[in-house]
C-alpha cells in the first residue's frame, strides 16, 4: 500500500480519473434552451420545449438505475493534486456563459410569438431547470476562497433571483444543519409541500439577521450595498430589467415563473439530502458535531455528474470546502435507494416519499424513532405509528 | 516554536471546519505552515465565518 502511494505522490497522474471527462456533461443543462428548440424544430412537436423536465425528472431517473453507481475514491495522495488541476475548475466556470446565452435566447423565443402559450410555460419550465441547477454551480462556487470564484457563485444566482442562498448555505445550513433550527433540513413526518414555504421563508429570515450581524459587527447598517443580499438581489433586478428592455414586458411573467420553480428545485433536493437526520445534543447543550452520518448521499453516476458530486453530501459537510472532483463516498453514510433526479420525483408525491424513506430512515437509528428530526405538528402521529423510543429520547 | 505548535488542527465548533497548519488557509491570507495561535485575530473560518475564538483543538 505505502509504494502505490509513493509512486501517485511522485507521478499523480498514475491515477486516473474515470470522470474527468465525464464533468463535461454538466453543460447540458445551461444548453437546454438550445437543445429543447433543436428538438422542436427537427420533429415540429411542441412538446420538446418541455425538454428540461423531461430530461431531469424522466430521463435521469432512468439513467440513474441504468447506469448504476460508483463508490470509487481516489486515494488520499491524489487528493491535493486533484483539487488543484485547474480544468475542475474551468467545467464550472464555463457554466454560467453558456446559462446567460441560453436565458438571452429563451427571452428571445419569448417574445418571439411563434410558441403557443402551453409552449411558453414549458420553455419557463426548462429554464427552471437551468435556473435551479445554477443554484448548484453556485454552491460550489460559493464555497471557495478565491472573490472571482465568490463573484461568480452570485452570478450564477442571478437568474433565479436566490442571491440570498449565497449567505444562508454556508453561515446558517453549514452551522444547523440536521437541526430543528435548520429551515434547509427536512424533517420526519413533513412533506416536500410543507417544507417548502418554511425553507423558503426561513432561509430567507435567517440570511437577512445574519447579514445584519455581520455588518453590525463592522460598525454598519443593513442598508448598504456592502449587504452580500442586497448586492446579490441587485444583479437579479439589473438583469431581469436588461431583458425587459430589451425584449419587453412579455418575458417577465415567464423569468418570474422559471425563477420560482427553480427555486423550488433547489429546496426539493434540500429537503431529501437531510430528511429526518438528527444531531444529538452535547451535555452543554450544543449540538454534536456534523458528522458523515448526518447527510444522505447518493453514488448514483448520472445524477452526480449532472451536479458536481453534490450527492456525495456527507464528505461536502466534512469538508465543505473541498472541490467537488476530489469529493469521496463514505461508507457509514446513509445512502438513497436512487440518485436524486429519482429521488426528487419521489418527494413531489409525499405517500410515496413516505413509503420509501420512512422505514429507511427509521432503519439509520436502530428503531428508535426519538433520535430523527421530528416535524412538531406530527410528533403524535409519528411516534404512535413508529414506537415511543427507549431511554432519553421518550416523550413523557 | 514545539513542533505539536505548527502540527496541532484546530476545528471550528461552528460548522465542523477543520484547520490544519499544514495547509494553512492561502486564499484567506494565511500560509501554509501558519500554527493556529500564530493567526491575525481577524481571520474568520472560511466556511461559516465563525471567530477564532470558535475553534477549539482537533484530535483525529
Amino acid at each position: 500500500m505505502d509504494t502505490i502511494a509513493v509512486e501517485e505522490e511522485l507521478n499523480p497522474a498514475s491515477w486516473r480519473d474515470g470522470k474527468r471527462y465525464a464533468w463535461l456533461l454538466g453543460l447540458i443543462v445551461p444548453l437546454l434552451p438550445f437543445i429543447a428548440w433543436a428538438y422542436v424544430e427537427l420533429t415540429g412537436r411542441g412538446i420538446f420545449w418541455w425538454w428540461g423536465p423531461i430530461l431531469v425528472f424522466g430521463i435521469f431517473s432512468l439513467l440513474d438505475a441504468i447506469v448504476g453507481m460508483d463508490a470509487e475514491n481516489p486515494p488520499d495522495s491524489v487528493i491535493k493534486w486533484l483539487e488543484q488541476d485547474r480544468y475542475y475548475r474551468w467545467c464550472t466556470y464555463v457554466f454560467i456563459p453558456v446559462q446567460y446565452a441560453g436565458l438571452v435566447f429563451a427571452c428571445w423565443l419569448w417574445s418571439s410569438g411563434d410558441l403557443s402559450t402551453v409552449g411558453q410555460i414549458g420553455l419557463a419550465f426548462t429554464m427552471a431547470m437551468v435556473s435551479g441547477i445554477a443554484i448548484n454551480t453556485a454552491h460550489e462556487l460559493g464555497h471557495k476562497r478565491a472573490s472571482l470564484e465568490r463573484w461568480l457563485s452570485k452570478v450564477a444566482l442571478a437568474q433565479s433571483g436566490y442571491g440570498h442562498f449565497f449567505i444562508e448555505h454556508n453561515r446558517g445550513h453549514h452551522v444547523r444543519v440536521a437541526t430543528p433550527e435548520d429551515p434547509a433540513s427536512a424533517r420526519l413526518g413533513e412533506s416536500f409541500w410543507a417544507f417548502l414555504p418554511r425553507t423558503a421563508w426561513g432561509s430567507l429570515r435567517s440570511s437577512w439577521e445574519l447579514e445584519c450581524e455581520r455588518l453590525r459587527r463592522t460598525g454598519g447598517g443593513p442598508w448598504t450595498w456592502k449587504n452580500d443580499i442586497l448586492n446579490a438581489w441587485a444583479m437579479t433586478v439589473v438583469l431581469y430589467a436588461a431583458l425587459i428592455a430589451a425584449f419587453g414586458w412579455v418575458v417577465l411573467p415567464y423569468l418570474l415563473l422559471q425563477s420560482v420553480v427553480g427555486a423550488s428545485l433547489l429546496e426539493v433536493v434540500n429537503y431529501l439530502e437531510h430528511y429526518g437526520l438528527l444531531r444529538s445534543r452535547r451535555e452543554d447543550g450544543r449540538y454534536e458535531l456534523t458528522r458523515p452520518e448526518h447527510s444522505w448521499n447518493s453514488n448514483n453516476v448520472a445524477s452526480n455528474v449532472l451536479l458536481y458530486h453534490l450527492q456525495r453530501h456527507s464528505d461536502h459537510h466534512a469538508n465543505p470546502t473541498r472541490r467537488y472532483q476530489a469529493l469521496r463516498h463514505m461508507d457509514d453514510a446513509p445512502q438513497l435507494p436512487t440518485g436524486y433526479a429519482g429521488m426528487i420525483v419521489l418527494a413531489l408525491v409525499p405517500p410515496v416519499w413516505r413509503r420509501v424513506m420512512d422505514h429507511r430512515l427509521l432503519e439509520h437509528y436502530e428503531g428508535d424513532v426519538t433520535r430523527t428530526n421530528i416535524q412538531p405538528r406530527a410528533r403524535r402521529r409519528v411516534l404512535k405509528r413508529y414506537g415511543g423510543g427507549t431511554g432519553a429520547g421518550a416523550v413523557a | 516554536m514545539s513542533a505539536t505548535q505548527t502540527t496541532q488542527k484546530w476545528i471550528c465548533e461552528s460548522c465542523g471546519f477543520i484547520y490544519d497548519p499544514m495547509d494553512g488557509d492561502p486564499d484567506g491570507g494565511i500560509p501554509p505552515g501558519t500554527a493556529f495561535e500564530d493567526i491575525p485575530e481577524t481571520w474568520f473560518c472560511p466556511v461559516c465565518g465563525a471567530r477564532k475564538r470558535d475553534f477549539v483543538p482537533h484530535e483525529d
